[in-house]
Parts: C-alpha cells; sequence; structure tokens
C-alpha cells in the first residue's frame, strides 16, 4: 500500500495551554524527516484556546497546523481526542505521525494506530527515511523507527511497508530541539469539532500536578548509580558524591526497581535522557537501555569492579574499582583540592 | 456485581538476561529465559480481585501465547480468578501489538458479557503500553491508563485515580471500560492455599490431550467434560474457535510494523582512559577534571 502523500504530522500535546517540550523536540524531527521527503511538516494541536500553540509551532519547523479548537477539547480526554485523530489519519492518510511518549502520547497513539490500522512502534531513540528492501519487495522511502530490543544489546529497526501511515512514539529529551532563525509564515486550517454522546464517558474531576523538583534535563552535572550499589543504604554514597561536587542524583532501572532511587530519577529509553557536562555512572553495567539516555554526555566517568561491563565502552574516565572505596577516597580529595 | 476480564501476559525476565541468552548471531534464545507473570499485569488482576471482593461478581484471566503460558493462569487461579482463558495457536505467532490487540478483542467478543476489561500498563520485555488501548479501541469501549486505585463504583460510573505527567488525577467514567494498571498501584496478593489445592490439578486442553495421547482407555472429550464440570478446565481457545477471526489480521503476516533488521550494538569502544583505583589515581583525575574546567 504505497502512500504518495509527503506528509510528516506530529501530534501537539498541550497541557494547561503550554506545548510539550516533546512536541517540540518532534517538531525538529520531523523537519528533517519532510525534508528527507521533499515533503511538509504538519502540527495537530488539539484544545481550547490554543491558537497560540499553533502559531508558535512554525517556530519549531511546522509549514501547517491541522487546528480543531473547541471547549470540550481543553482538557486531554481518551475518546474526544482519540476519535478527532482517528478521523484526521483516516481522512488525510499522512505518511508519518509522530506522538511524545508520555502518559497523553501512550493513550492516544495506540488507539489510533488501532483504528487506523497502522504500524506504531513505541520509544524509537532514533527515526530516518532510507529505502529498503523487505523479503525480496523494494520499498522506498520508508520510515526506520529505530529502538533498542529485548534486553540485550541488541539495536532492532522496525518498518511498516505495507500499510500507509507509519506511526511512532518517542520520549522526551531524545530528540534534539532547534528553534528556526526565520520561520515561515504558518497555515492554520481550522477544523470544526464534531460532538460525540461518547465524550463525556470519562470526566475529569480534579488534577493535581507534583511538580517534581529533580530537574536532570538541566542539570549540567549527573551522579547516576545502579544495582551494584548493593542497598539503598549503600547508595548514599551517590548522594554525598552528587552533594560534594554540586550534581543531581540519578540511576538505573535496576536501581529504580530495587528502590534504591526514586523513579523520576531514572535515566534510559524508559526514563529520563541526558546530556549533561559530566556523569558518573557507578555500580551501572551500561545495558543498552541504560547508555541510550546518557552516552551523549560530554564526559562519562564510570566506577565499577567489571572492568567488562560494556559502561567502559563508551566512558571517557574507567576507574576499575568498588564504588565503597572510591567515591570516599574521591569525596575527600576533592574536599582537601578545593580548600 | 461486576464481571472483570483481565489480560495477562507472561514475559521473559528481562532483568535476568546473562550474556549467554544471546545466540552467536546476536538474537535472543527466548527458551533459555526464566518467564515469569508480568508484575503489572499482577496488578490488574489484584485490582480486579478487590473489584469482586468489594462488589461481588466474577473475575476471568485470559492470555495470548504458548502453552507454558498456563503455568500463569495457574497462579491467576491461585490468587483467586474464577475463570482462566488460553488463546493459542501458532498462527498467532509472530504478532505486534496490533496484531494481538486485534486476537485478545476477538477472544474478550467471545467470552461476553464484561463491565470491566483489566491490563497491566505495559509488559516488561516490550515497554509499550500500546496493547490495552489498542484493545479498547478494537472493543470500542472507553479507557482510564496509568490506573493506581479504584476509588469507588456508583451508579455505572467509576472513579478512579490515575497518573498523569507531573502528577495524578481522578476521572469519573462510565462502565463499560478498559483500565491499566500501573506498577505500585497494589501489592498483590500471595497464593490461597486452598485454591493452591484445588487448581494445581486444572489442565490445558493441550494436557488433557497429552493424558489421552499416553492412555488409550480415555478419550479426549470425555476428559474435557469431566474437567469442565471439576471446573478444572482451562479453556483453550484456538483460530477454529474464533470463526469471526479474520486470519489476514493476524500473526506476522497481520502485523504493520515488521522488525528489518537486528544489530548487535558495536561500542566506540576502548577509548576510556584507565584510572587506576588508587589515591594517586582518583587526584589526577580530579586535577584533569578542575583543569578542564568541568568540576570546580
Ligand atoms: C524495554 C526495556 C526498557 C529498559 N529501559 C531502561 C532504562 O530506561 N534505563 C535503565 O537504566 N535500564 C533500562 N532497562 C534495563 C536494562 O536492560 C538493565 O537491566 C539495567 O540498566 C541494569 O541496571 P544496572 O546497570 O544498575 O544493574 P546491573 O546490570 O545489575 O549492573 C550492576 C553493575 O554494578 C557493578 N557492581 C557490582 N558491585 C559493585 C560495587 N561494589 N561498586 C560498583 N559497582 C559494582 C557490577 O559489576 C555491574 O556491572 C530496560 C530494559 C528493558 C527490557
Amino acid at each position: 500500500m504505497e502512500n504518495k502523500t509527503r506528509e510528516v504530522w506530529v501530534f501537539i500535546e498541550q497541557r494547561n495551554g503550554k506545548p510539550a517540550d516533546v512536541s517540540l523536540e518532534l517538531l525538529s524531527k520531523g523537519r528533517k524527516l519532510a525534508d528527507t521527503l521533499n515533503g511538509v511538516l504538519k502540527s495537530v494541536v488539539l484544545g481550547h484556546n490554543v491558537k497560540n500553540i499553533a502559531e508558535e509551532t512554525s517556530k519549531y519547523g511546522a509549514d501547517s497546523v491541522l487546528l480543531i479548537d473547541h471547549p470540550e477539547l481543553e482538557k486531554y480526554r481518551p475518546l474526544p481526542y482519540s476519535r478527532m485523530m482517528n478521523k484526521l489519519v483516516n481522512e488525510h492518510k499522512p505518511r508519518i505521525v509522530l506522538f511524545g511518549a508520555t502518559v497523553i502520547g501512550r493513550g492516544l497513539a495506540p488507539r489510533v494506530a488501532s483504528n487506523t490500522v497502522s504500524g506504531l512502534t513505541a520509544d524509537c531513540t532514533d527515526l530516518q527515511i532510507s529505502d529498503v528492501t523487505y523479503l525480496k519487495k523494494e520499498y522506498q522511502e520508508l520510515l526506520l523507527q529505530i529502538r533498542p530490543a529485548f534486553g540485550g544489546n541488541i539495536i532492532a529497526t522496525i518498518i511498516t511497508p505495507d500499510n500507509p501511515v507509519q506511526m511512532a512514539t518517542v520520549r522526551e529529551g531524545v530528540m534534539e530541539l532547534h528553534e528556526l532563525d526565520a520561520p515561515n509564515p504558518v497555515k492554520i486550517e481550522e477544523i470544526p469539532y464534531i460532538p460525540d454522546t461518547t465524550d463525556d464517558l470519562v470526566k475529569i474531576i480534579e488534577q493535581y500536578r507534583e511538580e517534581s523538583k529533580v530537574n536532570l534535563k538541566g542539570s549540567p552535572i549527573i551522579v547516576a548509580g545502579g544495582y551494584g550499589l548493593g542497598s539503598k543504604d549503600n547508595f548514599k554514597l551517590i548522594h554525598d558524591l552528587a552533594e560534594t561536587i554540586g550534581g543531581e542524583v540519578a540511576g538505573s532501572r535496576a536501581a529504580v526497581d530495587a528502590g534504591f532511587v526514586s523513579p523520576d530519577r531514572q535515566i534510559g529509553q524508559t526514563g529520563v535522557t541526558v546530556r549533561p557536562k559530566l556523569i558518573f555512572s557507578i555500580g551501572i553495567s551500561g545495558a543498552i537501555q541504560h547508555r541510550a539516555g546518557m552516552q551523549d554526555s560530554n564526559k562519562i566517568i564510570a566506577i565499577n569492579p567489571d572492568p567488562e561491563a560494556p559502561i567502559f565502552e563508551i566512558a571517557h574516565y574507567g576507574i576499575v574499582g568498588n564504588a565503597e572505596d572510591v567515591i570516599p577516597n574521591f569525596i575527600e580529595l576533592f574536599k582537601h583540592k578545593l580548600k | 456485581m461486576f464481571n472483570s476480564i483481565v489480560m495477562v501476559k507472561q514475559v521473559p525476565d528481562t532483568a535476568n538476561i546473562t550474556g549467554k541468552v544471546m545466540k552467536d548471531d546476536g538474537t535472543v534464545n527466548r527458551s533459555m529465559l526464566p518467564a515469569i507473570f508480568n508484575h503489572e499485569d499482577k496488578e490488574a488482576l489484584e485490582l480486579a480481585l478487590q473489584v469482586k471482593e468489594r462488589y461481588g461478581g466474577t473475575v476471568s484471566v485470559i492470555t495470548m501465547g504458548p502453552p507454558r503460558a498456563s503455568e500463569m493462569l495457574k497462579e491467576c487461579l491461585y490468587m483467586g480468578a474464577d475463570k482462566a482463558y488460553l488463546i493459542s495457536d501458532r498462527k498467532f505467532a509472530g504478532s505486534d501489538t496490533l496484531a494481538t490487540s486485534y486476537v485478545l478483542s476477538e477472544a474478550i467478543k467471545h467470552i461476553g458479557e464484561f463491565d470491566f476489561v483489566f491490563a497491566g500498563r505495559q509488559a516488561i520485555d516490550g515497554d509499550t503500553a500500546q496493547v490495552g488501548p489498542q484493545t479498547a479501541e478494537k472493543l470500542k469501549l472507553s479507557q482510564v491508563t496509568y490506573a493506581e486505585d479504584i476509588q469507588q463504583i456508583e451508579n455505572n460510573s467509576v472513579r478512579i485515580k490515575r497518573k498523569i505527567d507531573g502528577g495524578h488525577e481522578i476521572v469519573e467514567a462510565k462502565l463499560p471500560l478498559l483500565i491499566t494498571v500501573v506498577k505500585g498501584a497494589n501489592e498483590p496478593r500471595p497464593f490461597n492455599a486452598k485454591f493452591l489445592m484445588i487448581y494445581k490439578n486444572a489442565k490445558t486442553l493441550l494436557d488433557l490431550e497429552k493424558i489421552a495421547n499416553e492412555n488409550s482407555l480415555l478419550v479426549l472429550e470425555d476428559l474435557v467434560n469431566e474437567y469442565k464440570e471439576k471446573n478444572l478446565y482451562i479453556t483453550t481457545l484456538t483460530t477454529e474457535d474464533l470463526p469471526s477471526i479474520d486470519l489476514t489480521r493476524i500473526g506476522l503476516h497481520g502485523s504493520p510494523t515488521k522488525v528489518h533488521k537486528v544489530e548487535s550494538v558495536v561500542l566506540s569502544g576502548g577509548e576510556a582512559v584507565n584510572i587506576p583505583p588508587t589515591k594517586e589515581g582518583i587526584s589526577e583525575l580530579i586535577d584533569t577534571l578542575l583543569n578542564d574546567h568541568i568540576l570546580g
């Protein structure tokens, strides 16, 4: 099923009248994909009083906007949103649709894929356009949906060769944001909202935000600890080092699962992606899903007793040793030098 | 009284993958991995059992998977589920999330009336969180994802606390409804000793086929009926039991997403400056970091 359109769409998630960072990051990526396809980039904005968001998307590369502005859409609810997205995708059959892998995106994208019989790949760490030979057939300009797969050290490239619409979700921070110096004036196409009896099946009674004080993404120095710390007690070493050098504490998923550190501090494919000036990786083996979230850091210092641990292969400085020995020495020497 | 169907999955224990599980060609040797009950699905089952305790009704569990997934279905029975369904057919092999949700939705239609469909938010082997919402769409159900708690059910309306990005939300949703349950929602109950004694003898169709094959005096049909009567039969559904299923929409062929390439990751390798774990080594490293203005 060849898709003749050259449209790349990005669903723009908004909360309280502000676009989500990940949506803008996806526009930057979408711009590149659209350029490779010689196509157009469209942002899809649903909400209430969100014309300003529609306009803002041009700064990140959108050529035009599909806007549905209606009080019923003020806050995300699964049915009106998926119903309208289903309709848009079924009518226009864009070639590519991208969603942020947020709570909203992960609720919405699968419904739209299910309804429109589209391929959907979750948590991609890279997206490219390429010609592909699959089962001896040639396909032109497919979306390569690249993600680490299945536990081990493998990267899978997923394609959607035979269905017209190719969809993917991407986590916040994975794609880089580019604000254009001279954006083109944006064309806004307003689409009427059609109410439906199913819209009120889910009603929001109350929302409360617990703004996380954790700002891993914006932190120039990060001290990340893994399962190798062995216990929550021992994980204090990570906090001590972070405090000494003025960094944020982070962890691997195994450390999060073991309760050493809170989930909002998880680095990796299914956590936060960071690119700090300096990151310590201590007691972390360096599984691919973990590396996906930190390998672009400016300087990586790995501390691990296992010289074969994969983390050493991306580290700039490697210390083969135990956290319990190395960290106290580091802290003591550092404090001494600053005196 | 509410009837719930819980979608559960047996998953490879990805936390325990060792180097040996990788074959030489870089693919994963699934049979070497211990198979476990996906934890968020277990929490979904726990929530369904709580609904049953508070309001009455039944809990059925359903899984699409290979025959050995019946081990997990038995665990569900030990916890208090009333009925278990194994959806198993070689034709399902290679299904992506879309094809899987299609099979599950067809099986759920076959099972019949329900008020709730529960599922874990995601399974640890892929972390996609797609199958729940995709199934909801196919069943034309509304959905509440990332649920943590059911606060009350009144007049066909459920009040649910759910996670959202950067906080929580209380929603009120009309039944029927699909709910996905997020990690940490509850502590799944241990096996009930009484149920364990009863259901350890539960059998799938394949189990009974084996017994019948080994003993020429036994007739499969009679065995199935006997186990059904004793309520020890794990209903096994194949494509033949789901006549409305469209075979072009299942398995690898019915999956829009295909694996084009799997690569072992080649790391840049060996560029790390090796710092000895001694005071001298660490001291030199700190000097370098300070000189380069990375620290300090
Ligand atoms: C779909 C999917 C998504 C995933 N997403 C993520 C993700 O976003 N982020 C993530 O981190 N993981 C993720 N994972 C999990 C990932 O595959 C690894 O299991 C995890 O990163 C391992 O964490 P770890 O390195 O802390 O633990 P381990 O792999 O157990 O490594 C512990 C390390 O500590 C070392 N050690 C032992 N003793 C000491 C000591 N005394 N001092 C110092 N070091 C010591 C050991 O040599 C070892 O290298 C995901 C997995 C899957 C399947």
